[in-house]
């Protein structure tokens, strides 16, 4: 297992977000965490990230405790992040955002700036554009790419599909196909079931901060009770 | 004319110093959101330094420059490593509260070590005396003065622009979330911003020994209420703002010491309102 929490519990101020949760990625596996607004998708990766940290409970990264380690080292262990709202820093360059992620981290890898550009063809368009001029989709982009620059061995996706088109969210779904291809684990939280099915191995479905389903995405897709519980609005 | 052309440097000059403690003061309230109302102390620390420096050690300008503002340094490491660095969550008021103890601290610090009376500083061999400008004597420190103010500038703006240090500063004060889940060690950037902007108000207090004449433990709380009006003018966190606003303080309040010497600051504090009430986010500030 390249990431293993057991018994999560994260606390904003004095509310209990998240409630034991539990749950592993394998190597090469791509995950997804679903439920409804407000569950707990967003919690879950921050605590993992360590901008959130758990009160109790473990998180191991390849068998070592990361929990409550500051982000910046749980980055240095490989792990990327690319937040719901992506977060590009609004007075640097998409290149410059590419490039403070590849330095800061210090690894060398099959990811660089040229891999990435061809991965995102519209980004190389965009190098010297600063950040706060980049459109939606144009960051969502950059996001990626930012994450992957570090070479991490595990990617924390937050709502990749959220607001885009289909025609876009098709060709999210090659992207994260040719990502995974690459060796990279993906732990994903998204809303959209059609789309993780067609990205994600398996998958953990959260409601009030608790883990209430775990398994295949297949199972998932086939278990109308489920879904009609936990997923549809 | 010829006084207009003095009056005006004498204005540049002083506005230099305050650009140089304002200019500290905004680059620790841009990159970590405190405004820290102890970067006086740091200036009179820095006077007070390199003059024990000067007259202690016997050693020339130059070195007291160095050594003093070093020094100085040291002070704002404790404050931001063990004190400020628990207050960025807290609202503003505690954080101002806090930085105005530590004027006091400082004041009795400086009261216990130097004493409470002025000191007057070793008069300058270098860099002293005046040229006349225009048929009129003016002092050579003082053009020495409005040379290193735009330096000082030059730096930081090539520091924060064009090297990867100034990068990673620039995207930490964005977002300091997303910066550490790309590896940044935030919290050892913030200290060694504090302490860079220390050392900018310990400089400003070095270069003011030759200038001010006397050294008084009170000497920083004058020109951090002029270097906030400045910050605020400029725009809150605004480098380049705080420059302008600086020059434009200098040589107004010297225009009104010049003109109306009974209404010096108060001319200073129209400024200020005149500028909130047309652009209440400051000169350079981004609105909000
Ligand atoms: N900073 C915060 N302070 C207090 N409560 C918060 C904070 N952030 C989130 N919450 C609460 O924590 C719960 C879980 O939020 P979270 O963002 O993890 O949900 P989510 O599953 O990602 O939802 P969405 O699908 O809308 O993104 C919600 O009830 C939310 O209101
Ligand atoms: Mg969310």
């Amino acid at each position: 297992m390249i990431l293993e929490a057991s018994n999560v519990d994260t606390f904003y101020g004095t509310s209990h977000i998240l409630q034991e949760i539990s749950l592993s990625v394998g190597e090469g596996e791509v995950v997804a965490l679903l439920g409804r607004n407000g569950v707990g998708k967003t919690t879950t990766l921050r605590s993992i990230m360590g901008l959130s940290p758990p009160k109790r409970g473990s998180i191991r990264l390849r068998g070592k405790e990361i929990a409550g380690i500051p982000p910046y080292e749980v980055a240095r262990l490989g792990v990327g992040y690319v937040p719901d709202d992506l977060r590009i820093f609004p007075d640097l360059t998409a290149e410059e955002n590419l490039e403070i992620a590849r330095r800061l981290s210090g690894r060398d890898g099959y990811w660089n700036r040229e891999r990435v550009y061809e991965l995102f063809p519209k980004l190389s368009d965009l190098a010297s554009a600063k950040g706060i001029n980049l459109s939606g989709g144009e960051k969502k982009m950059l996001g990626i790419g930012r994450a992957l620059m570090a070479n991490p061995s595990l990617i924390l996706l937050d709502e990749p599909s959220e607001g885009l088109a289909p025609l876009v969210v098709a060709n999210l779904v090659d992207v994260l196909g040719r990502i995974h291809g690459q060796g990279v684990t993906i732990l994903l939280a998204d809303q959209n079931l059609k789309f993780c099915r067609k990205v994600c191995g398996r998958g953990y479905i959260l409601e009030k901060g608790a883990v209430r389903f775990g398994g295949g995405m297949e199972e998932i897709w086939g278990n109308e009770e489920v879904i009609r519980k936990y997923l549809v609005v | 004319m010829q006084s207009y052309v003095h009056v005006i440097l004498a204005g540049l000059s002083n506005g230099m110093f305050i650009w140089l403690v304002a200019s500290g003061l905004t680059l620790i309230f841009g990159v970590l959101g405190v405004l820290n109302f102890a970067h006086g102390s740091f200036y009179m620390l820095g006077a007070y330094g390199s003059f024990t420096v000067l007259k202690y050690l016997g050693a020339g300008f130059w070195t007291g420059l160095l050594l003093g503002p070093l020094a100085v340094c040291a002070a704002g490491f404790v404050v931001e490593r063990f004190f400020l660095r628990h207050v960025y969550r807290i609202a503003l008021p505690y954080q101002l509260l806090l930085t105005f103890a530590f004027v006091l601290i400082f004041d009795n610090l400086v009261k216990i070590v130097w004493g409470g009376g002025a000191l007057s500083p070793p008069s300058l061999s270098f860099l002293g005396g005046s040229i006349p400008i225009l048929g009129r004597n003016f002092p050579v420190y003082n053009l020495f003065i409005i040379a290193v103010g735009p330096a000082v500038a030059l730096l930081l703006w090539a520091l924060l622009e064009k090297t990867w240090y100034g990068r990673i500063i620039r995207a930490s004060s964005s977002d300091r979330e997303m910066a550490a889940s790309l590896g940044v060690r935030v919290p050892a950037l913030f200290t060694g911003v504090f302490v860079f902007g220390t050392w900018l108000g310990a400089l400003g207090g070095g270069l003011a020994v030759p200038y001010v004449g006397l050294l008084t433990p009170g000497m920083g709380e004058a020109i951090i209420i002029e270097a906030f009006i400045v910050a605020v003018i400029g725009g809150l966190g605004s480098l380049k703002g705080a420059f302008v606003g600086a020059l434009v303080i200098g040589v107004m309040s010297a225009f009104g010491t010049r003109f109306f010497p009974s209404f010096d600051m108060f001319l200073t504090f129209i400024l200020m309102g005149g500028v909130l009430l047309w652009r209440p986010q400051g000169l350079f500030g981004a609105a909000r």
